[in-house]
């Protein structure tokens, strides 16, 4: 795989009653990653990647820093009609989109609302449903070290863990990702990250492409989790990927982007 | 001068395998009811009931109680309960509650009601505290920690409005909403019960708590900070317009009295030596550091003196270097723990009131590893020695308590009582 450097720009404009900053590169069609509860991890090979073929759009999520909170947004569903808003002004209309952890839960929140918003769509380990074995896993019970430790099935064998969590995290890096826990707590205390009626309203995805992508070592979100986002997409694909935790994305982003490039092709 | 008696009503269970200082430390969330004797558990309840009576027989102004969740640490799960046993059995003392974890009642219309059938049932006696509560507090009754300020704040505007404006009313809150407002009793004090805030950590509580005239509780912190502290609770006050003075700060402290310096030694070493407790400095166990800092529970950037402090205690970053697990022998030293016979400890706490002034203290013993016995020995001592002779100094050294002083408007309220019946006759 090539490594080309990206050219990314970072830009804030107001959008929808806020001003957004949102990070974009590449060229191509544009494809939109919805990022998880972390917020922002940095530059990461699968992004770097994408944008060879796609122009990535990665927004930061209100909240989640540096896009600013809205008073108004208590939940994920509120957060998912504030998008739909967004990306109306952002002209990104049938996107094909990427959701990751908090971000795929978020998708799909959309996508109930309005499945013509995505031209194609992938959920990756996505919070959202309650899974019918084992829980979510608790991040507001242990540090966000931890927490992010607990995403990988090998940390210490993925080659970009310690991009995303070094030994001793910087002040700024440890002050954002206190930021982004707060939103997160703010959106998914209770019921812990999932809505319960989501099951029920995924049927209107009928006619939207749905890839969902698990680790299945996952002890974040449980795989059962995906089995049930796969059971309530009718036509959904489910992949799921061995030795692999939390984020496929980073632990193996090499059979990641095969699946999405195919997917997305 | 306002005196309380307090203790945190620990489970002392000898076999637990965590009790004393070299036990298994105590790490939040991990001590499992399964252990939990239920015989045991009545015996500890009714003692500390029979504490509190007897306090009262001595001579303390107030009870005060307080509320932990899912924790060896203290009993008081429901701290209500044992206040309106308290309400029935006590005739004299005030029922001081520090305070109701406000942000945690996801119907404070029920609080409204449970609080005042308390100041019913007791003629009046109800001192109604409101905290923000700990970590645990969040977890163990799944309550939103970024929302814990907000919460706190609209409930507290909603209990107020439901105890003094006739009902029905509705109430269209971001958190709380009610349709039919309207419950069937009210407080017996008017125009509600006196309403109190202690706290250790939040500038924006202590501010709260200065500009809406409320009096501010320090609890077990150490001196300087303390002092610090309620100088911003002055300063606070003045920018809105009043003078505040003893009677709006309290202080609370480790004081134990006993019948010989070697009695007192030993026994107030058992501070130390029970259940671990956040709270208790030298036995305060393994902390949870995701628990003291659950999201947005507290403001990241808006803090007091007493903050570095309290959360190093309690296994918070950024605190002050060997401030965990300070020794028995250091806080006697800095006025944290006082023991020794009724000379001894009079001579003390006159030091302690000469530098932070308060016009509220309470005494918190009958900790960690003491027994009943040791407790009633204390409490009898201060009731024959320690109570009359702070009230002298109290005196002297011109510190008035909230039933003294108006906190609200300065008002002298000792000459307006003796005119008006009182609330027992």
């Amino acid at each position: 795989m090539t490594s080309l450097s990206v050219a990314w720009t970072e830009e804030t404009r107001p959008v929808a009653g806020v001003d957004l900053h949102l990070r974009r590169g590449g060229s191509g069609e544009p494809l939109l990653i919805l990022n998880d509860e972390f917020g922002h991890l940095g530059s990461l090979r699968y992004q770097e990647e994408l944008a060879q073929n796609y122009t990535v759009y990665i927004p930061s999520h209100p909240g989640f820093g540096p896009t600013p909170r809205l008073d108004w947004i208590m939940n994920v569903r509120d957060l998912a009609g504030w998008y739909l808003m967004a990306l109306e002004e952002l002209g990104l209309n049938s996107v094909n989109a990427i959701g990751l952890s908090m971000g795929g839960w978020l998708a799909a929140e959309m996508a109930t609302m309005d499945p013509g918003q995505f031209k194609k769509l992938a959920l990756v380990g996505a919070m959202g449903v309650l899974p019918p074995e084992g829980f979510i896993f608790d991040m507001f019970l242990s540090v966000p070290a931890v927490c992010i430790t607990s995403c990988f099935h090998d940390p210490e064998g993925t080659a970009e863990f310690r991009e995303i969590c070094p030994e001793l995290a910087a002040p700024e890096q440890a002050q954002a990702w206190e930021i982004a826990r707060e939103e997160a707590c703010r959106l998914g205390w209770r019921p812990y990250m999932y809505y319960p009626g989501m099951p029920n309203l995924l049927g209107r995805l009928k006619d939207l492409p749905t890839m969902i992508v698990w680790g299945r070592e996952d002890e974040f979100v449980p795989l059962s989790a995906g089995q049930v986002y796969h059971d309530s997409i009718p036509g959904s694909r489910l992949e799921v990927l061995d030795n692999c935790g939390h984020m496929p994305h980073v632990e193996k982003a090499e059979e990641f982007l095969g699946l999405v490039r195919q997917f997305f092709a | 001068m306002f005196i309380g008696y307090f203790t945190e009503r620990p489970y002392q269970d000898q076999r637990s395998g965590y009790f004393g200082a070299t036990g298994k430390p105590i790490m939040d969330l991990t001590v499992s009811n399964e252990i939990y004797d239920a015989k045991l558990g009545a015996e500890l309840y009714n003692r500390y009931l029979d504490e509190k009576m007897y306090a009262e027989e001595m001579g303390f102004d107030g009870l005060m109680l307080n509320e932990h969740h899912g924790t060896p640490f203290c009993m008081g799960g429901a701290m209500n309960v044992e206040a309106s046993i308290l309400a029935r059995m006590t005739n004299r003392a005030k029922i001081v509650l520090l305070g109701n974890i406000l942000p945690i009642w996801d119907d404070p219309l029920w609080l409204v009601e449970q609080l005042s059938m308390i100041d019913m049932i007791s003629r009046g006696r109800l001192v109604s505290g409101w905290v923000r509560g700990t970590g645990r507090e969040s977890v163990a009754h799944n309550s939103p920690p970024p929302y814990n300020w907000e919460r706190f704040q609209e409930a507290h505007e909603f209990v107020v409005k439901a105890w003094t404006t006739p009902g029905p009313f509705r109430w269209e809150g971001k958190h709380f909403q009610y349709r039919h407002v309207n419950p069937w009793v009210r407080p017996y004090q008017e125009p509600h019960p006196p309403i109190w805030l202690p706290g250790v950590v939040s500038r924006d509580s202590l501010m709260w708590a200065a500009e809406k005239r409320i009096p501010y509780i320090m609890l077990a912190t150490e001196m300087e900070p303390t002092k610090l502290a309620f100088q911003l609770y002055h300063d606070t006050a003045a920018e809105h317009g009043y003078e505040s003075g003893p009677q709006n700060i309290g202080y609370l402290w480790k004081v134990h009295v006993d019948e010989t310096e070697e009695l007192a030694e030993e026994t107030a070493r058992k501070y130390v030596q029970g259940p671990s407790n956040p709270f208790l400095a030298g036995n305060e166990g393994t902390v949870n550091p995701a628990l003291v800092n659950l999201p947005g529970l507290t403001s990241r950037t808006r803090v007091l003196p007493t903050q570095a402090v309290a959360t190093a205690a309690r296994g918070g970053t950024g605190g002050v270097a060997g401030v965990l697990g300070r020794p028995y022998e250091q806080q006697i030293e800095d006025y944290t723990i006082i023991t020794g016979t009724p000379d001894t400890v009079i001579k003390r706490i006159r030091h302690v009131l000469e530098y932070i002034r308060p016009g509220s203290i309470f005494f918190w013993d009958g900790d960690g590893a003491m027994t009943h016995d040791d407790a009633m020995r204390s409490l009898r001592l201060m009731g024959q020695e320690v109570i009359p002779a702070v009230k002298e100094i109290a005196k002297e050294l011109e510190l008035p308590g909230p039933f003294e002083v108006d906190p609200a408007t300065g008002k002298d309220l000792t000459k307006e009582e003796a005119a008006a019946p009182t609330a027992d006759d």
